[in-house]
C-alpha cells in the first residue's frame, strides 16, 4: 500500500495535470498488475462498499487514542474528514506492515464486510498499529467506503495511454464498467484495458458517454441555425442500452448496470436487432401523456428495491433515444449526428423529437415553454458532430432555462468538508411565513421567539459562492452565531441571498411543506434588507407555475 | 484572595501590579510576551519585555515608544507584585510572565512552543516550565489532531522537496510567517550540504538582522532585490512571507514550486485552500501533547485557557480534575484558518 499512498499524496498535493499524469505513470511503472488494477479502479471512481461502519471506526479511534468521544468529535469537526482525524489522533505506529494494495483490498479490507464486530475490531486495531499516519488515512478511507481523489477518469486514461502506448480512446472504451461496485478489479481485467484490439466492443460493454457543455453565450454565436439540431433537454436518467448476442444491458451514466430495474425498457428493446447500442434518457412517462411525469416520480421508482406491480403502474418508465452508437454491430460514433438520427428513426426506436423553430429567436421562444413541458431547456447538437468521449467543447451544448429563484435569509450554517473544512460553507435558508410590514417588525420577530411572524427554513445550499464570498460569509457567521449544536450554528440573520433552484414541489417530509431541487446560491443580495426577503406565498406561487426540476444537479 | 490577573476590556490586567499583559487597547503600562503584532500593539505609554525582543519591538513601535528590557529570570518589582520573564520558545525574546503576589504565583505564558526530542531550534531560548498556582495558556492548536513530527524530520522533508525542485531545474519558494518561522527555516535549511543557495524576502531579511543583533547566529543568506537574477541561479530556496503567494514578486522567480510552512498545514482542507504545491506542518506553537505536558509541568491546579480551541482544552482539563476556565482574548484568530498569523 505504500506505493499507492505515495501516489495518492502526490495527486493530492499537486494542482498540475502534467505532474499528476507523471505521478500516475511512475506508479504504474513500479506496481504489479494486481495492484495497478486496484489503483486504477479506485482512482477512476470505483467505490468499494463500506467494510466497517464509521460509528465503529470512531469508537475504535477513541479507544486506541485514549480520548473521550467528544474530544475526538471536536478534532473530527476541525479536520472535516474522519479518516484524517483518525490518522492524526492515533499514537505513532509500533511496527510496519508492508503489504501490496491488492492484498490489503482483497485479504484484509473487503472480507471485513462479512466479519463480526470482534474480528473487525481486531483487524482495524492491528492495521492502525502497523501503519504510518498517511497509510492509516488511506486505510480508513478504504474500509470506511469514502475514498475519493482529485483526478478525473480522463486523466487516469491519459496516464494509462502514455504509459502503455495504447490508444486513449480505446482505453476509455474498455474502461466502461470497470469501476462497477462489487466487481473487484483483477490483474486480468487491468491488462485487458491495455490490450489494443480493433474488434470493437465485446459482450455488454458500453461506450463512453458524450457530454454537453453549458451554453453561456448567445446561441446566434454558434452560427447558422440550420447547422444545429435542437432537442428538448429531458430530465430523467441518462442511459445506454446495449443489445448484443441476443442479450440486453442497460447502463446508467454512472456506469452501473441497471438492466433489472427497467423491465419496460427490456421489453421495448426486445424487438431491436442484435448489435444495437442506443444512448437515451430513462423517463417516468404515463401512457398517452404528451410529456414525462415529474422527476420525483422516477426518483420514487428508483428508490424501491423491489419492483412491485403497484410501483410499475404508478411510475412506468420508457426510454427516449438520443443517439445511435452502434448498429449492425458496427461502431457508428464517427458518423455525423444527422445520419445517426436517421438510422435511429429507420430502426423505429422512439427518438427524442427535434424542435423545429426556423431561427434562433424562434428557438429561444420555444425554450421559454420548457417548464410546462417538464424539460430543462434545449440541447443543441451540431448536425455533423461525431459522438465523442466525455465533455468536449463545441459539438454539443446544453441551453437550460434560467433557474427559479427567491430571495432567502441565511439562518443556519455548518462547516464543510475536504477543501472546505473549518469554513462555514453549508447553509440553511428561510423565507418569511408572511411579508413583514417593515424593517422594525422583521427585527422584532428575530429578537423574540414564538411570535406570529417568523422565518421558515426550506432549503440547504452549499454551492455558488466564490472563495472570497465564502470567507466573507464565514466571518459573518462566526460573528453572528447565537447558538451552536454540534457542528451547526444558528445565526442572528443578517444576510439575504438570491437562491436558485431547478424545481419545486409540495413535500410532506419538509417542515415548510415545500421541497426544492438542486438549490444553490446565485448571489448575495447586499441590496436587500431582511424584511424584503421572499415569503412562503412566493414559493407556493412558483409551485403552481413551475413543477419539478433536475437530478440533484448531475444534469447530463 | 482576588484573582491576580483578570480580563478587562483593554486586555489581561494584573491589579496589584498595575499593568496589563499584551493588551489590545492602549494602556499605561504593558508587559509584552513577544513581538508578534497581535500581542505587541502600538499606543501604550510604557512597555516592558525581554531584552532580546527590543529590536523587533522597536521596529514595530517606532522610536518614540518607551521600552524597557529585562533578562530571563530577572526579578522586577511592579506595584505589589514581583514579576519575572521566562523563555517561551516561540520567537526571539518570547517570554512567559511570572507574577508573584503574597506567596501566590501566576504564569501567563503568551504563545509558546515546547521542544521535544528531534526539535533543534537555535533561534530562541527553549520553553522552560515554571511552577505556579495558576497557569494561563494559549490553545492555538488545542485539539488532539495536532501532533507535530520532530522539526528535524520536517526540515528533512523540506530539503528533499527542495532537492527535487532543484533536480527539475526549478526554484523552491517556501512561505512562512516572517517573524520567528522564517528564522527557524533559515537556521534549519541554510546548511553546508544544502542543494542550492538560500535567499530571503526583504521583510525576512530585516527580521534576520534583528535576530543577529540580539546575538542569534543565523547563517548568512542573500536578500532578494529588484536586481536578483533568478535565471542565473540553480535550485534556489527562497524564504518569504505568505503574502507573496501569487504576487508579481513571486512570479519573478520563474519556474518554481511553492510551499507553506505552518501548523495549520496539518489540515488537508487548509492545505488545499492555500493552493500551494506542498504544505509542511511546521509550527512555533505547542501541539496538543506539548500543551498538556507544559500544563502538567507547571504543577498548576488551576488553568486559564486563552486564544485557540479554549472550549475543548477547558473541558478536557476539567475532566482531568483541574480547575479550568477560558479568557476571551483578542489574540490570533478564532478560526482554524491559515490566514491566522501563527
Amino acid at each position: 500500500m505504500k506505493g499507492f499512498v505515495a501516489l495518492y499524496l502526490a495527486l493530492d498535493a499537486s494542482t498540475s495535470t502534467l505532474a499528476k499524469v507523471a505521478a500516475l505513470k511512475r506508479y504504474l511503472a513500479d506496481a504489479p498488475p494486481s495492484d495497478a488494477a486496484w489503483a486504477v479502479y479506485l482512482l477512476a471512481g470505483g467505490t468499494p462498499r463500506r467494510a466497517v461502519p464509521t460509528s465503529e471506526l470512531r469508537a475504535l479511534a477513541c479507544e486506541a487514542a485514549g480520548l473521550p468521544d467528544w474530544l475526538f468529535e471536536a478534532g473530527y469537526a476541525a479536520t472535516g474528514d474522519l479518516a484524517e482525524a483518525i490518522a492524526y489522533v492515533l499514537p505513532d505506529p509500533v511496527d510496519g506492515i508492508d503489504a501490496p494494495l491488492a492484498d490489503w483490498m482483497e485479504r484484509r479490507i473487503l472480507p471485513l464486510r462479512q466479519a463480526d464486530a470482534a474480528a473487525r475490531r481486531e483487524a482495524v486495531l492491528a492495521a492502525w498499529h502497523g501503519l504510518s499516519a498517511d497509510e492509516r488515512f488511506m486505510f480508513v478511507k478504504l474500509v470506511g467506503g469514502g475514498f475519493r481523489v482529485g483526478v478525473s477518469k480522463l486523466l487516469v486514461q491519459r496516464a494509462l495511454a502514455e504509459w502503455s502506448g495504447a490508444d486513449a480512446a480505446g482505453i476509455a472504451q474498455r474502461m466502461m464498467g470497470y469501476t462497477q461496485i462489487d466487481t473487484p478489479p483483477t490483474a486480468e481485467r487491468f491488462q485487458a484495458l491495455l490490450a489494443d484490439d480493433t474488434t470493437g466492443a465485446r459482450g455488454g460493454q458500453p461506450y463512453p458517454f458524450f457530454l454537453a457543455h453549458p451554453l453561456q453565450a448567445e446561441p446566434a454565436t454558434l452560427g447558422a441555425r440550420n447547422d444545429w439540431l435542437a432537442e428538448w433537454k429531458y430530465d430523467g436518467i441518462r442511459a445506454q442500452v446495449v443489445k448484443r448476442d441476443g442479450q440486453l444491458w442497460i447502463w446508467s451514466r454512472g456506469e452501473e448496470l441497471v438492466t433489472e430495474r427497467f423491465p419496460e425498457v427490456q421489453l421495448e428493446a426486445s424487438t431491436w436487432p442484435d448489435g444495437t447500442v442506443v444512448d437515451g434518457e430513462l423517463l417516468a412517462w404515463h401512457h398517452g401523456e404528451d410529456r414525462p411525469a415529474p422527476f420525483a416520480l422516477l426518483q420514487k421508482r428508483i428508490g424501491r428495491t423491489k419492483l412491485s406491480k403497484a410501483i410499475l403502474a404508478e411510475a412506468p418508465v420508457r426510454l427516449l433515444a438520443y443517439d445511435l452508437l452502434e448498429s449492425e454491430g458496427e461502431d457508428r460514433r464517427q458518423e455525423p449526428m444527422h445520419a445517426r438520427r436517421a438510422r435511429l428513426e429507420r430502426l423505429g426506436i422512439a427518438t427524442s423529437p427535434l424542435v423545429d423553430a426556423a431561427d434562433w429567436p424562434g428557438l429561444a421562444a420555444a425554450r421559454e415553454g420548457s417548464r410546462e413541458r417538464h424539460v430543462e431547456g434545449l440541447m443543441l447538437k451540431h448536425r455533423d458532430s461525431a459522438y465523442g468521449i466525455g465533455r468536449t467543447a463545441g459539438a454539443w451544448w446544453k441551453w437550460k432555462v434560467a433557474p427559479l429563484s427567491v430571495d432567502a435569509v441565511l439562518v443556519y450554517a455548518q462547516a464543510g468538508h475536504g477543501r472546505r473544512a473549518n469554513l462555514y460553507t453549508d447553509y440553511s435558508f428561510a423565507v418569511w411565513n408572511r411579508a413583514p410590514r417593515d424593517a422594525a417588525e422583521a427585527q422584532a420577530a428575530l429578537d423574540s421567539t414564538g411570535g406570529e411572524l417568523t422565518l421558515v427554513p426550506f432549503a440547504k445550499a452549499y454551492s455558488g459562492l466564490t472563495d472570497a464570498e465564502i470567507q466573507r460569509v464565514d466571518r459573518e457567521i462566526r460573528k453572528t452565531t447565537v447558538e451552536k449544536f454540534g457542528p451547526v450554528r444558528r445565526v442572528r440573520p443578517t444576510l439575504v441571498f438570491e437562491l436558485g433552484f431547478e424545481g419545486i414541489q409540495a413535500s410532506t417530509r419538509h417542515k415548510s411543506g415545500i421541497a426544492v431541487r438542486f438549490p444553490r446560491m446565485l448571489r448575495i443580495r447586499d441590496d436587500k434588507p431582511l424584511h424584503e426577503a421572499d415569503t412562503l406565498a412566493t414559493l407556493r406561487a412558483l409551485m403552481e407555475t413551475a413543477p419539478h426540476g433536475d437530478e440533484d444537479g448531475a444534469d447530463d | 484572595m482576588p484573582d491576580l490577573v483578570t480580563r478587562r476590556p483593554q486586555g489581561l490586567y494584573c491589579e496589584p501590579g498595575g499593568f496589563y499583559i499584551d493588551p489590545w487597547r492602549p494602556v499605561e503600562r504593558a508587559v509584552i510576551t513577544h513581538a508578534h503584532a497581535d500581542h505587541c500593539r502600538p499606543g501604550h505609554a510604557a512597555y516592558l519585555a525581554h531584552h532580546d525582543g527590543m529590536g523587533l519591538m522597536r521596529a514595530r513601535l517606532g522610536d518614540g515608544a518607551s521600552l524597557e528590557g529585562l533578562a530571563y529570570g530577572e526579578p522586577r518589582r511592579l506595584g505589589d507584585v514581583t514579576l519575572s520573564l521566562h523563555p517561551a520558545g516561540h520567537v526571539l525574546g518570547s517570554a512567559q510572565v511570572r507574577i508573584e503576589h503574597r506567596g501566590e504565583v501566576w504564569v501567563v505564558a503568551g504563545d509558546y512552543f515546547v521542544s521535544g526530542s528531534g526539535d533543534c531550534n537555535t533561534t530562541c531560548a527553549p520553553f522552560e516550565p515554571v511552577r505556579c498556582d495558576v497557569f494561563v495558556t494559549e490553545s492555538t492548536f488545542g485539539l488532539p489532531i495536532y501532533r507535530w513530527a520532530p522539526q528535524t524530520e520536517v526540515l528533512a522533508d523540506m530539503r528533499a522537496w527542495w532537492a527535487d525542485c532543484a533536480s527539475q531545474g526549478q526554484h523552491a519558494l517556501l512561505m512562512g510567517y516572517s517573524l520567528g518561522k522564517a528564522q527557524r527555516l533559515v537556521a534549519g535549511l541554510a546548511t553546508a550540504d544544502a542543494p542550492g543557495p538560500v535567499l530571503v524576502h526583504g521583510a525576512v531579511a530585516r527580521l534576520n538582522a534583528a535576530y543577529r543583533e540580539a546575538g542569534v547566529a543565523l547563517p548568512d543568506v542573500e536578500t532578494v532585490t529588484a536586481e536578483t537574477n533568478f535565471k542565473s541561479l540553480r535550485g534556489a530556496l527562497v524564504i518569504a512571507p505568505p503574502a507573496v503567494q501569487g504576487s508579481r514578486w513571486a512570479k519573478a522567480l520563474g519556474p518554481h514550486s511553492d510551499a507553506f510552512a505552518s501548523g495549520w498545514m496539518r489540515l488537508r482542507g487548509a492545505r488545499r485552500r492555500r493552493g500551494v504545491d506542498r504544505g509542511f506542518v511546521f509550527s512555533d506553537h505547542a501541539d496538543w501533547p506539548g500543551l498538556l505536558s507544559a500544563i502538567r509541568a507547571t504543577g498548576a491546579q488551576r488553568v486559564i485557557v486563552t486564544h485557540g480551541d479554549e472550549g475543548a482544552l477547558v473541558r478536557y482539563l476539567t475532566e482531568l480534575g483541574l480547575q479550568a476556565e477560558a479568557f476571551a482574548t483578542e489574540y490570533g484568530d478564532e478560526t482554524h484558518g491559515v490566514e491566522a498569523a501563527e
